[in-house]
């Protein structure tokens, strides 16, 4: 592989993850990631790891989500030996809380529909009196819950740190502070040349945009589709409480730290990551009413994030045909895929193994009316 | 909710708070004023309606001064809400608060930024320990409970406020063990060159050099020129150690104040997302305001030492200006001009020293960038210089990153005492100018707020 | 730990006085004051201990700011008492590490 090289557009979850992978399978990799205050996904998620009701309209989503969820222990504790970093992954199972009958009645349709279409994802729909044994403390308006016992959580703070330190312990670089404005394909000698708005650049054979929400501006001119746009995600987290909470709930976890973290909205306003008092006051509500006893909690700090999102929702992991070599990778479960976009993602966009099998599906091209 | 409006809400009862609201009723404007503090005063007048005599006295005129405003205040008529936390500051004027458990909202016309000024963060060895304070904090508590040390105390750093409490502590009979003073020697020369401004100041320098010259003959043990800082003790202080001339000298204290300055009080403004630069003379963020205080298009408006250290009475003078500006705006009162330009004259006689005192009590680089590896910097979370540093090894560019790296600010004081610590640890390590580095991304809550008090 | 106090209050006689407890231990100290002047002129040095490292912490800026003098006041986890003034019957614990939420069961 002497002289192939890789170059990682965007230093988020997705591109840190598959840069480490590419490292891993021996390729020397270079990160190009913005600055301090660029809209990172990566930093203002909720941290979930998690498969339960993923892919219930693409079954192949449903699959790659739970290897994910399987392969997650190899990817912590090999970053954990390597740098020391513990990315901080608990995996005891998860819930889904509802507070109506008509809720609960829909939620078991959907995961029965998941498993229908091959998703093999275990899950156990609980009544109120068993889902007090798991979580005491819940609230009176929760009338039950799905538990799934492959769902669990991680540090997403921690987890970039891992990836960007496993990429520089493997010999690798991470450059911070670059603004990727154009990149430039040579296909007499298969070369990609990427220039930062500031006028610098770098050369390689093979180049990933993991640009999250840059990704829309970046796809097309290596000829591919990526129309991403930004949902905003408000979240909440208090000051570090004493261990209460075994279990990750979808909107609602304690964090190792022992901090809650009381997740999210979902909005549409444009590139507008701020929050919104309403919003706040909603999630706090919310917060309450599933474990009345936070209502003694502090709130520390809200914020909102933008998700990049695909018009499905779904993923795109596709290489360019008019300029091979080029890939390009946007999902908005970083947290839950990080494993697998290390060891499977990694190596496939490093050219060191074949793409994954059935992969059509996630090609940018299903979205080539929807500009 | 039902939402209040008022021509101008106040955030902050201190002397810039309470002159602004003075003089805004004085327009007939409405105004309402919030402060997370039961009692008017903040931080410099903290307890002036309440201080006995025998407190005021050993606190000094410059203290008694409050006294007037005060009063003056609690009969213009204006609203004042003590207990009450601002947590949300909107661009368009609305304000979030908590009292008595429950949020609230008001709208004002136009918000005044009053929030003063905090000290300095004084990163060194042993800074967390139990007995080691801010020479702000136990002037606070002389003023608010009449408290005065009982064991061997050691004040420690430089700048105005630390004589100001050794010359207090002195009147009240209180023996310091020592005076451990960090101004550089060299400071003293190049601040001559700032003689002429201060010289124009003239009441404010000879206060300052009878303060000196009275503590000098107090005494107690004074050394100058100090370096190395660490305090010693096991779980709670138990001595100062420095280098003085080249000799290590350890003193022994139960009580080590320390003090290298104030800096602006910038959370709200930064929470709106106004552009701050980075101050070279007073090392701190001030934010981008027009003249008379406003931020960019908003209706927010930022005077006194929330805007920049200018010391109690050119605050209140600010303070002034900002609410005339304001009328201005409403278009309410006739005779505003010839009322600025008297206030204007009467700021910059308050504003001649201050070159002069930037440049004698600019902390050294030593005591605001931690050299040593193991000093806490972030105190609630923990983290250290060395792991700022580590971090930016691996390539983090800004706080914003070594705070997802290392949790450094994510704790209950949310950054407001590793903030400009972190933005200089930082520049240094990369090289770059704290301009470039900026600072934490503040949001909401501005003060923590238990989710009960948000729902309403 | 509780030692010679660092501060003392000298003008106290003549002021309306009220009692509090520190981990049972009755103070009588001028009404008004805040709950940590209370406590630092009566003896009580170590307010907390961290949420990371549980070293002893006590108050740093006595403006609200610093978040190093929480206590627990009437059973009530994490208060700052720079900013809480005593109130007669007041019972005032350390703050152990982080704060614990009371799980009641609602069955
Ligand atoms: C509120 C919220 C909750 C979420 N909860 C979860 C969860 O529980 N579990 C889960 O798995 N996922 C969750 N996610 C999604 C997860 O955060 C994202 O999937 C993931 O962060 C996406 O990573 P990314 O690297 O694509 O994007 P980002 O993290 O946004 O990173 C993109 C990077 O590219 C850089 N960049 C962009 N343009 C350029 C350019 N021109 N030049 C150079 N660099 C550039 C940016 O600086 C940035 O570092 C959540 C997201 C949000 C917003
Ligand atoms: S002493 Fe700093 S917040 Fe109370």
């Amino acid at each position: 592989m002497g002289n192939q090289s890789l170059t990682v557009i965007g230093g988020g979850l997705v591109g840190a993850a598959i840069a480490y992978g590419a490292v891993r399978s021996g390729i020397h990799v270079r990160v190009l990631d913005q600055g301090d205050t660029a809209f990172r996904a990566s930093r203002g998620n909720f941290g979930l790891v998690w498969v339960q009701s993923k892919g219930h309209k693409l079954p192949r989503y449903a699959r790659w989500s739970r290897d994910a969820v399987t392969r997650w222990p190899a990817l912590q504790q090999e970053l954990l030996q390597l740098t020391g970093v513990d990315a901080g992954l608990q995996q005891p199972g998860g819930f889904w809380l509802g507070f109506s009958d008509a809720e609960m009645k829909a939620r078991c349709a959907l995961l029965e529909n998941v498993n229908q279409h091959g998703g093999e994802v275990p899950f156990e729909i609980m009544n109120r009196s068993k889902l007090v044994q798991y979580l005491p403390g819940i609230g009176q308006a929760v009338v039950g819950g799905s538990f799934c016992p492959m769902d669990g959580h991680a540090n997403p703070l921690m987890l970039l740190r891992a990836l960007h330190a496993g990429i520089i312990c493997r010999g690798s670089e991470v450059i911070s502070g670059v603004e990727v404005a154009r990149i430039r394909f040579d296909s007499e000698k298969q070369e990609f040349e990427t220039f930062s708005g500031d006028g610098r650049s770098w050369k390689s054979t093979r180049i990933v945009l993991a640009a999250g929400l840059g990704n829309a501006r970046l796809a097309p001119q290596l000829g591919l589709n990526a129309p991403v746009f930004p949902t905003r995600g408000q979240v909440l987290i208090t000051e570090r409480l004493k261990p209460f909470l075994r279990y990750p709930m979808n909107k609602l976890r304690q964090t190792l730290e022992g901090s809650v973290q009381v997740g999210s909205t979902s909005e549409d306003v444009g590139f507008n990551d701020g929050t919104s008092t309403e919003r706040i006051e909603w999630l706090a509500r919310r917060a309450v009413t599933t474990f009345p006893a936070l209502a003694y909690a502090r709130l520390v700090r809200a914020w909102g994030a933008l998700r990049p999102l695909t018009p499905d929702g779904y993923p795109i992991y596709q290489e360019s045909s008019s300029c091979p070599g080029a890939f390009i990778a946007t999902s908005h479960s970083g947290v839950s895929l990080a494993s697998v976009h290390c060891f499977v993602i990694g190596a496939w966009m490093s050219g060191m193994a074949e793409r994954p099998p059935d992969f059509g599906v996630f090609n940018g091209d299903r979205f080539a009316n929807s500009k | 909710m039902t939402v209040e409006i008022a021509d101008l809400v106040i955030v902050g009862s201190g002397p810039t708070g309470m002159a602004a609201a003075c003089e805004a009723r004085s327009l007939g404007l409405s105004v309402l004023m919030l402060d997370e503090q039961a009692a008017v005063g903040g931080q410099i007048y903290r307890g002036i309606e309440v201080a006995s005599l025998p407190r005021t006295n050993i606190l000094g005129d410059d203290y008694a001064a409050g006294r007037e405003l005060a009063a003056n205040f609690r009969v213009s008529g204006a609203t004042h809400l003590g207990g009450a936390v601002v947590w949300n500051l909107s661009s368009d004027g609305t304000v979030d608060y908590v009292i008595n458990g429950k949020s609230r909202k008001v709208t004002g016309r136009f918000v005044l930024i009053a929030t003063g000024a905090m000290e300095r963060p004084f990163p060194i060895d042993g800074w967390t320990l139990p007995g080691v304070m801010g020479a702000g904090a136990a002037q606070i508590l002389l003023k608010s409970a009449g408290a005065i040390p009982t064991g061997s105390v050691v004040l420690a750093g430089c700048g105005p406020l630390l004589y100001l409490l050794a010359w207090q502590y002195f009147r009240a009979g209180i023996e310091i063990r020592a005076f451990v003073d960090t101004t550089s020697p060299s400071a003293y020369l190049r601040a001559t060159r700032h003689i002429g401004g201060a010289l124009r100041g003239w009441r404010d320098l000879v206060k300052g050099l009878k303060l000196r010259t009275a503590l000098r003959q107090s005494g107690a043990a004074w050394y100058t020129g100090c370096s190395n800082f660490s305090v010693q003790g096991n779980g709670r202080a138990e001595g100062l150690a420095f280098s003085h001339r080249g000799c290590a000298v350890r003193i022994p204290a139960s009580l080590v104040l320390l003090h290298q300055g104030v800096v602006p009080n910038t959370q709200l403004s930064w929470s709106i997302g106004a552009a701050h630069r980075w101050s070279p003379e007073q090392l701190c963020w001030e934010p981008v305001t027009d003249a008379w205080g406003r931020i960019g298009e908003a209706v927010i408006y930022v005077a006194g030492d929330s805007r920049a250290i200018v010391g109690a009475r050119a605050s209140a003078i600010q303070g002034r200006l900002t609410a005339l500006e304001i009328g201005k705006q409403l278009g309410v009162a006739s005779d505003i001009e010839r009322r600025l330009a008297v206030l204007q004259r009467e700021l910059r006689q308050h504003l001649h020293i201050r070159s002069f005192l930037d440049v004698l009590y600019r902390p050294l680089d030593e005591f605001r960038i931690p050299g040593r590896d193991d000093v806490i910097v972030c105190r609630c979370e923990e983290v250290t210089a060395g792991q700022i540093r580590e971090y930016v090894e691996l390539g983090c560019l800004g706080p914003n990153q070594t705070k997802a790296f290392g949790r450094c600010g994510m704790g209950l004081c949310q950054g407001r005492f590793c903030g400009l610590t972190v933005t200089e640890i930082i520049s240094s390590a990369r090289g770059v100018g704290p301009a470039d580095i900026g600072y934490y991304r503040v949001r909401p809550p501005i003060k923590p707020v238990l989710l009960s008090e948000l729902m309403e | 730990m509780t030692t010679n106090a660092l501060f003392s209050i000298p003008e106290s006689s003549g002021h309306d006085m009220v009692t509090i407890a520190f981990e049972g231990r009755n103070l009588t100290v001028p009404a008004g004051i805040s709950v940590a002047a209370a406590l630092l002129s009566n003896g009580v040095s170590d307010f907390r201990s961290s949420v990371v490292g549980q070293a002893p912490r006590a108050p740093y800026c006595m403006m609200g700011a610093c978040f190093e003098c929480l206590v627990e006041i009437n059973e009530f986890p994490a208060r700052q008492s720079c900013l809480i003034s005593v109130q007669d019957g007041m019972r005032v614990r350390r703050q152990l590490g982080a704060s614990a939420i009371n799980i009641k069961d609602e069955l």
